[in-house]
């Protein structure tokens, strides 16, 4: 039994390695895409464009907007004669955000101690608006204080011994790096996406080709046929795991935390039950075309709900269903969680569990399955 | 004209004879948009926090409830000691920790200084800022009701424009249309040339007398007009299901989207003439696409973050300027008079991608 097998890995990587281009696929690319898309992904928002509208024209509002441009976060593209022509320039995309401060700012601010001043947030991306936001309501804070001071010298000692400090501190990431949380992240899925993919198309290739009929008449076993399969397309996800992970290590610098031990413990896991739902989706197949698109049906919701890109705590309760039934979300969580916090087996338990048991159920059904067709 | 039409016959009797394909190609984006549309959001909402209350106070009960009471943070885990924080971080409990130290509520009631420590679990940088600021605004807020009550100063008036509620909705439903419609019409025409490589009815093609500008036209109409339909499917979905409502010119949206499309159509055509095998053409216009575009459009991550370099990389995306297109037409309600760069720079794509396409078919021909 194990000599068949033997020769249809053989023969199955005789046949990858014949394919330049799907090596080039399989090594090349996620080297590329790994090198290169986690530059892309940062909220760390800077120069949030802004529009000016100073009613005033006061000291006061000139010190307000020396404020702001210092904070580092704005940059200022336009002052404004008035509101809607500054909302002009927000239809046109040139600035983000509308800063107005209405007349008599100074003298109110002076005599009655409070003022408003109007804040209009381009918001079709809510988080960019929701943090703009926060980084102006944290300038007027300062701004009032030493407001205060002014207006009221005699309170200057009081301001200087007394006051709220928030002392912020990033475990896991001391130095603010978000590549440290984005590279394992997209490491996971690349190796999700690789190894999906390339089982999902070989057996429908076969189908497609007709050579499958051949493997049918033959007295290979079903068994032997998926393992046959499997174990080839594991061995190359697992090389492709290793190469993403040196360039992890390597060009990003990322300090590995955990136990390399653990985590290609489970990423020999996971793996498996990638390929499986992969060699599932062949299975139900009839061509190429169509597995592909399934894969990519899958694939899109699987990292879009994977907490990879937005956080599950924000997705509504029906859909972190969904999120918690996605096998990305594991991955993701387990290889960053072993890669940057040295989590242990322990707090990996649910990873395991939910992996391997789909790893179990998918394989059994695609060799049942296989045998039906038959 | 007339061969074209026989030609584009044939070729939609082989995409109509595919059942299952059909299904898959329709039933696909309208179960994403819907998902997606719903699904996701970048807001923050009941985000689990552990409190370390080193002063047990009524005062820092009151400070706790009031946290608690945000719809942003949930209280889970009164922590007992720091040495606690490190295991919850790791089996991914709680994101962050609010350290109230001794003599907070002394301190407080003295105006002396305060220092609180916000400890979060940095694995997800942008999460971790994101909840870092709302929880010291939160804090800020309350620290000064309580200290500076004669003394309110400068207070923003907050308008939050084309999307008072910040729901995802607005945001993603441009960006999700751009990468369904995207990576459907790249796949569906990456393969049409290649299978018949594969099959070898290329060479009956090639024999045959028809020009290459006319075999690629007919390989792509029905691709278009498939799309134009899902088009047409998401559109409604958005606006009846997600209540995202058109804003702008819907004849304008649907001009640009056929830019949009055709610029895909020849993607995919050209990743078509220039592999041999099915799997590598699709290989390469999933992987390729994929991931860069849902990176590099703008939807996901700012775009003007970026570095330079990548900035660049991001104008050569279709998507992208599809994307701000949508975003304005759809969303904002603004016409051509904003988005004709945009338009333009879409316009220009399809046409070079079509010379490429033609040029290269040719040559491989020979």
């Amino acid at each position: 039994m194990f000599r068949t097998l033997g020769i249809l890995i053989k023969k199955e990587f005789l046949q990858i390695f014949r394919n330049k281009a799907i090596l080039a696929v399989i090594f090349v690319m996620p080297v590329i895409q790994l090198v290169i898309l986690p530059l892309a992904a940062s909220y760390e928002i800077k120069n949030i464009k802004i529009a000016v509208v100073d009613h005033d024209k006061s000291t006061f509002s000139r010190e307000l907007i020396r404020k702001i441009t210092a904070s580092g976060y704005f940059e200022i593209i336009n002052y404004g004669e008035s509101y809607p022509q500054a909302y002009q320039e927000i239809e046109k995309d040139k600035v983000d955000l509308i800063l107005e401060i209405p007349n008599n700012f100074e003298k109110n601010l002076v005599r009655e101690n409070n003022e408003k001043v109007l804040l209009a947030i381009n918001a079709i991306n809510g988080t960019k608006a929701g943090l703009s936001a926060s980084y102006l309501a944290q300038i007027l804070q300062n701004y009032n204080r030493q407001i205060q001071v002014e207006l009221a010298p005699e309170t200057e000692n009081i301001t200087k011994t007394s006051g709220l400090e928030i002392v912020p501190q990033f475990w896991f990431n001391e130095n603010y790096n978000y590549r440290l949380s984005l590279v394992p992240g997209i490491l996971a899925f690349l190796i999700t996406l690789i190894s999906g993919y390339l089982t999902a198309l070989n057996i429908v290739q076969e189908k497609e080709n007709g050579t499958i009929e051949q493997i049918n008449v033959s007295p290979v076993t079903k068994a032997d046929f998926i393992m046959g399969k499997l174990i080839p397309f594991w061995l190359l996800s697992m090389l492709a795991f290793t190469i993403g992970l040196l360039v992890t290590i390597l060009v990003y610098g990322i300090q590995m935390q955990g136990s390399f031990l653990l985590l290609y413990g489970f990423v020999a896991v996971y793996l498996i039950a990638i390929l499986g739902l992969g060699l599932l989706v062949s299975v139900y197949s009839e061509t190429q075309q169509q597995s592909m698109f399934v894969v990519f049906f899958f694939m899109m919701i699987f990292i879009l709900m994977s907490g990879l890109f937005t956080p599950v705590e924000s997705m509504t309760d029906w859909a972190k269903y969904i999120a918690y039934a996605n096998p990305v979300t594991y991955g993701v969580e387990a290889i960053r969680m072993i890669i940057l916090k040295n989590s242990s087996f322990k707090d990996l338990l649910p990873h395991f569990g939910f992996i391997s048991g789909l790893a179990i159920v998918v394989i059994s059904w695609a060799v049942l399955r296989y045998r039906k067709t038959n | 004209m007339k061969q074209l039409l026989i030609f584009v016959q044939k070729e939609f009797y082989h995409v109509l004879r595919d059942k299952r394909t059909l299904l898959i190609l329709f039933g696909m984006p309208v179960v994403q948009v819907l998902l997606f549309g719903f699904a996701l959001s970048t807001e923050v909402k009941n985000t689990k926090i552990g409190i370390l209350d080193q002063d047990k106070t009524q005062i820092s009960a009151e400070l706790i409830s009031k946290i608690n009471a945000n719809q942003y943070f949930d209280v889970d885990k009164n922590l007992k000691s720091i040495n606690q924080a490190e295991n919850s971080f790791k089996g991914g409990e709680i994101k962050m920790i609010l350290v109230i130290p001794q003599q907070f509520t002394e301190n407080l009631i003295l105006g002396k200084k305060i220092q609180l420590q916000l400890i979060t679990d940095g694995t997800d940088i942008n999460f971790a800022n994101q909840i870092y600021n709302f929880m010291s605004n939160i804090l800020m807020d309350y620290y000064g009701q309580r200290t500076l009550q004669s003394f309110s100063g400068v207070q923003p008036e907050i308008r939050m424009l084309y999307n008072p509620q910040l729901k995802g909705a607005p945001n993603f439903v441009p960006g999700v249309m751009a990468l369904i419609l995207l990576i459907i019409c790249v796949l569906m025409t990456a393969v049409a040339i290649v299978r018949e490589k594969e099959s070898g009815t290329m060479e009956v093609l090639l024999v045959s007398p028809m020009k290459p500008s006319t075999i690629i036209l007919a390989k792509a109409i029905p691709y278009f007009i498939l799309s134009m339909v899902i088009l047409i499917s998401i559109m409604i979905l958005s606006v009846t299901l997600l209540d995202l409502p058109i804003k702008g010119n819907l004849i304008l949206l649907f001009l640009i989207s056929t830019i949009f499309i055709i610029t895909n159509l020849l993607l995919g055509i050209l990743i078509s003439i220039l592999t041999d095998t099915q799997q590598v053409a699709m290989l390469i216009s999933l992987v390729g696409t994929m991931l860069p575009t849902l990176m590099l459009s703008g939807f996901m991550f700012p775009i003007e973050n970026m570095p330079v370099p990548l900035q660049l990389i991001s104008n050569l995306i279709p998507a992208k300027w599809y994307y701000e297109i949508v975003k304005n037409v759809m969303i904002k309600g603004t016409g051509l008079e904003v988005i004709w760069k945009q338009t333009l720079i879409l316009f220009a794509m399809m046409a070079l991608l079509f010379v490429i396409a033609v040029k290269k078919f040719k040559v491989r021909l020979e």
